[in-house]
């Protein structure tokens, strides 16, 4: 079998991996690289847990051929901590009470990523559809809607 | 947000609490939030192989012939697993707690019974190759007609769906065709009434849709172990499920689980761990088998249809006088877990509410579906919303206020439930209360001032006298139910256990003997059994025949007992862990009243009852 | 058995692959022929792709706009002279979603889905297509009927009209769980108004039969009407007229069936979906 080179940099370190024809990019994530944050929740873009940035937007990393991310940036939930710095946006998850099984955790911390990096102080409505596209089975959205909100405020607060 | 309130039931309580009532993190966020919390599919494997099953495209055929030749020939295919490689590939799940016949296949022999049941299992180097090896899989299926209806499916002439309840319907101890529970008369109830009511009320299936799809990977360990991660979300239970299909000692297998991805019942079934470990074995490498979303959607178990039928009689007071009962829950093609969310089902009947003539008929009920399995508070949810449906219906029928009409029905601590336990730490009159005061929806002051705590017991405490009936008894399972080209497979230990065998706890407490020759039944009303558990309040009654000397005898059981749910591990009901049977001394036949015994029983089977349940005290 | 991935310089090229091949399939923005790669249909066997810039753009054409294939629902959000398609593109999936699905695999979306194709048949879209034999160009409801049989080629472009007025043309979605929205169905109307008559009505549905359809019933009905009760009565007792909605996890045909007019009704008259 075939495979081809692949290059890109995951949350800001250089990735080379060799993908097979087909692959998608949740695969080579969590199988040749070893981040396991992305989820597969569905396969059809229908559920957000694999969720992942390219290139500083919110892509479904299971419907993402592989090799389309030649010299891209990937951002994953395992790269959003500095450290031992949560970003805010953990922070506010952890208090909130965000998060219950924690499987579309991931997924859901990277929409909400995009839209803060976008959109720093977000109303209600641009939080709601902003995860729109990610389902939560346990918590129900309020929590996570309230703990995005949140880690704005603390965005807010950080950069003043 | 969160609100404790601690003026209700005061001294009924110890309140130095430590952490009740305090924010607290829980444990496993800081994982969740930095993607770090590690699901079954989260472990590497080098060499891992996929698994990946073919399923039925049918409600309901039989299995002309199997072809995989085409697959098997496919590079990378490892291996194809079907029927006749699985040691023990009969099984029901509460088997591991002795409760009803092994009847579904892990994979299936001569038949389908429903869309998405498994056929054939490969196994191979990809999951890209194991989907194609499934799509080479040839199956040539001769189609037979189905019934996906509950009702539909008790009729005379039915298709039979399942291989050994082949009348559609579980067996209940062993001798009726539903589970009953009979308390005084309703038909007396409903000439007494001044309003009867009836209606029907169903409940399609729900699907958990878990985000995190149910799977496992099952590994080579150290010392000839298998290491298995999996979703499970009864770890021991599934553990137990596959030593058993696969003849193997359980301490040959290593589950670490209890991370899942969303489960809410419907990862119990232990559906990937049994295919995944033989696999491994017959491999010798790691395997992983996990559900797609289709098949997490199709082949997963929902939470089961329920019909209720609802009849109730009410006086224009507002006393409800008689609830009549019957349901039909879809187990789908298999028993799983139905059989026991009948039995928790029947125990939370007639709702939590104290009326005196209450009968009950709830059948488990075999079509072809997918199999139905537990799913938060089943067997109680369903009824539930139809009763409460049922009372708003009443209330404006009498033109009370629908709380109100609550409130007033509402049990007390010291009523006599109709499965004859007493009511104890009752609380829906202060739920009501609270609830009003939150919605802002008024409600008067003498209904303000009702109390759990007062008003119960007394005549409420009283058991009706209970007139015999026949319906629901069949012949025996065996006799009954078993197709003779079907021997039933369970041996003897696994035979149909009833629901107060299971639950039993060790060490056994001494149940002083009670009578288990028939009797007719007596018209006098005796304390009973559920208020005074310490013996049987009838001495003048022989002494039980022989057999198991300090067991119950058991043919068929009461309501008190048969509430008591087998301790599954999974949804346990606290409200229901008291009722052991044991707890219990004189079983009260359906229909039996006191301590008599009824002449139900439809044959002498208490020796072999007794010793059977003798054989499950090591529980 | 595994599936090989091409890469072509020009839709031209790309197409000349598909119409060569067999089991071959073109991959816009994946979110189609990657689920059935995900899940394994044996139909999918190759796959070609191509980087061609003509399908990125978008420019006016005429008294309308030609948007390129594989411009994204954000591409669109994000592009001021199609302030028109805004509430079309919003309306399909979430973000992420959005940055990936293409205008041309929005085409071949299955129904429920295809709200995007929905307004672009509402505004007299016509599909331009590279195929084996070269460039050519058919009415995107053409395309539609006969979409599985027409795949022998690339979608490179669809241009449609510019609505008369910004009020002119209108767009519902009709879901039940909000707002992550799979359509119950999906209505797009384009009413130019002459001295306050209808004239050159054009009505679409989505989830209504099994590709997006346009309504010749409604939009006969509709010409000359005035915008008010009494005016689209007729056309309210034809809005079912011609379709074929499915029973599926979303809603049964009854309900579909049932609905329509309910909907058809608010478009017409402006009001919330």
């Amino acid at each position: 079998m075939s495979k081809k080179p692949l290059q890109f940099t995951l949350n800001g370190a250089n990735k080379a991996v060799f993908v097979e024809d087909g692959q998608n990019l949740l695969d080579v994530l969590r199988r040749e690289v070893g981040d396991f944050a992305p989820k597969y929740g569905c396969g059809q873009g229908t559920c957000g847990s694999c969720t992942v940035l390219i290139d500083g937007k919110p892509h479904l990393s299971c419907l993402t051929l592989a090799e389309r991310s030649e010299g891209a940036s990937i951002e994953t939930a395992s790269g959003l901590a500095d450290g031992p710095d949560l970003h805010p946006l953990q922070d506010a998850f952890m208090e909130h009470f965000a998060a219950q099984c924690g499987y579309c955790t991931s997924g859901m911390l990277m929409a909400a990523k995009a839209l803060l990096d976008h959109t720093p102080t977000p109303t209600r409505e641009e939080v709601v559809e902003a995860i729109a596209g990610n389902v939560c089975r346990c918590t129900g959205y309020e929590p996570i809607i309230n703990a995005i909100l949140d880690a704005a405020a603390r965005g807010r607060r950080f950069s003043a | 947000m969160l609100e404790l309130r601690k003026d209700i039931f005061a001294d009924e309580r110890d309140d130095n609490l430590n952490e009740i009532g305090k924010p607290t993190q829980r444990q496993d966020m800081l994982g969740h939030v930095t993607g770090r919390t590690r699901y079954y599919d989260d472990h590497a494997f080098e060499g891992m192989l996929h698994l990946k099953v073919v399923r039925s495209p049918h409600h309901h055929a039989r299995i002309r012939s199997i072809d995989t030749s085409a697959a098997d020939r496919l590079p990378g295919v490892r291996r194809i697993i079907q029927a006749a490689d699985i040691p023990v590939n009969l099984n029901t799940l509460l088997s591991l707690i002795e409760f009803g016949e092994d009847d579904e296949p892990t994979l299936a022999e001569d038949k389908v019974r429903y869309i998405g049941e498994p056929v054939v299992a490969v196994v191979a180097d990809t999951e890209v190759i194991a989907m194609a090896a499934v799509a080479a899989v040839r199956v040539d299926y001769e189609v037979l007609p189905h019934v996906l209806d509950v009702e539909e499916a008790l009729k005379p002439g039915a298709v039979s769906v399942n291989p050994v309840y082949t009348k559609n319907h579980f067996v209940f101890h062993d001798s009726y065709d539903r589970q009953k529970m009979r308390f005084g008369d309703v038909e007396a109830g409903f000439a007494q009434a001044d309003h009867v009511l009836e209606a029907r009320y169903q409940m399609s299936p729900i699907e958990h849709a878990p985000v995190e799809p149910m799977g496992c990977i099952a590994a080579p360990e150290t010392n000839d172990r298998i290491v298995v991660h999996t979703s499970t979300q009864a770890l021991f239970f599934s553990l137990g499920t596959a030593a058993k299909i696969l003849d193997m000692p359980s301490n040959r297998l290593h589950f670490i689980g209890g991370t899942v991805g969303g489960g809410f019942g419907g990862k119990v079934d232990s559906l990937t761990e049994p295919l995944a470990i033989l696999a491994c074995k017959l491999t010798g490498k790691p395997v992983r088998y996990g559900f797609n979303r289709q098949e997490e959607m199709q082949a997963g178990p929902p939470r089961g249809a329920e019909v209720h039928y609802i009849k109730d009689g009410v006086m224009n007071d507002g006393r409800i006088v008689a609830r009549q009962i019957r349901s039909y829950f879809d187990a789908g093609a298999y028993t799983r877990l139905s059989s026991y969310a009948i039995i928790k089902c029947t125990g939370h009947l007639p709702g939590p509410y104290t009326i005196p003539n209450v009968k009950t008929d709830v059948f488990c009920v075999y079509t072809n579906r997918t199999p139905a399995t537990a799913m938060r508070g089943f067997g109680v949810t369903g009824v539930d919303f139809s009763l409460e449906c049922h009372m708003d219906k009443m209330a404006q029928l009498v033109g009370m206020d629908a709380i109100e009409f609550r409130i007033f029905n509402a049990y007390r601590d010291g009523d006599m439930k109709a499965h004859r336990r007493e009511a104890k730490n009752t609380a829906l009159v202060e739920c009501c209360q609270v609830a009003a005061q939150k919605a802002g929806w008024p409600i008067r002051d003498e209904f303000q001032q009702m109390s759990s705590l007062h008003g119960g017991g007394g005549e409420r405490a009283a058991i009706p006298y209970t007139r015999m009936d026949q319906e629901g008894i069949i012949a025996g399972m065996s006799a009954a139910q078993a197709p003779p080209s079907t021997p039933i497979q369970a041996p003897a230990t696994m035979a149909p256990a009833i629901a107060a065998t299971v639950a039993a706890p060790p060490p056994a407490p001494v149940v002083p003997p009670v009578p288990t020759v028939a009797q007719p039944p007596v018209a006098t009303q005796l304390p009973l059994a559920a208020t005074a558990p310490q013996a049987p309040q009838s001495s003048q009654q022989p002494p039980v025949v022989a057999g198991a000397p300090a067991v119950p005898p058991l043919s068929p059981p009461a309501m008190g007992q048969q509430a008591a749910p087998p301790s599954i591990p999974t949804s346990p009901s606290p409200s229901m862990q008291p009722a052991s049977p044991y707890t219990s001394p004189a079983p009260q036949t359906e229909g039996s009243e006191g301590s008599s015994r009824p002449s139900a029983s439809p044959r002498p089977g208490t020796v072999r009852h007794g010793s059977r349940l003798a054989g499950t005290r090591r529980r | 058995m595994t599936v090989t991935v091409t890469t072509y310089e020009t839709a031209t090229e790309a197409a000349h692959a598909i119409a060569a091949g067999t089991s071959t399939h073109f991959l816009g923005g994946g979110t189609l022929i990657m689920r059935a790669l995900n899940e394994g249909d044996p139909s999918v066997r190759s796959i070609v792709m191509t980087g061609d810039i003509a399908m990125k753009q978008i420019r006016p054409a005429g008294a309308g706009m030609e948007i390129g294939a594989a411009v994204t629902m954000a591409d669109i959000l994000g592009s001021h002279d199609l302030g028109f398609l805004h509430s079309a593109a919003r309306a399909v999936g979430g973000p992420a979603i959005r940055n990936m699905a293409t205008l041309g695999g929005n085409l071949f979306a299955r129904s429920p889905y295809g709200d995007l194709a929905t307004a672009l048949l509402a505004l007299d879209g016509v599909v331009v297509l590279a195929s084996g034999g070269g460039m050519r160009e058919m009415p995107l409801s053409e395309f539609l009927a006969g979409r599985d049989g027409v795949a022998k080629g690339v979608v490179v472009s669809v241009r449609v009209s510019r609505p008369a007025t910004l009020e002119a043309f209108r767009f519902h979605k009709v879901s039940r769980v909000r707002p992550k929205r799979i359509a119950v169905l999906t209505l797009a109307a384009h009413l130019p108004m002459n001295s306050g008559r209808i004239t050159g009505a054009r009505i679409a549905y989505g989830a209504m039969a099994p590709t997006p359809i346009r309504v010749p019933a409604v939009e006969q009905a509709l010409e000359g009407a005035s915008l008010d009760e009494q005016g689209i009565a007729r056309a309210l007792a034809v809005a079912c007229e011609g379709c074929a909605p499915a029973n599926d996890a979303i809603a049964s045909e009854w309900y579909r069936r049932e609905v329509t007019p309910v909907h058809l009704k608010r478009l017409l008259l402006g009001q919330a979906a």
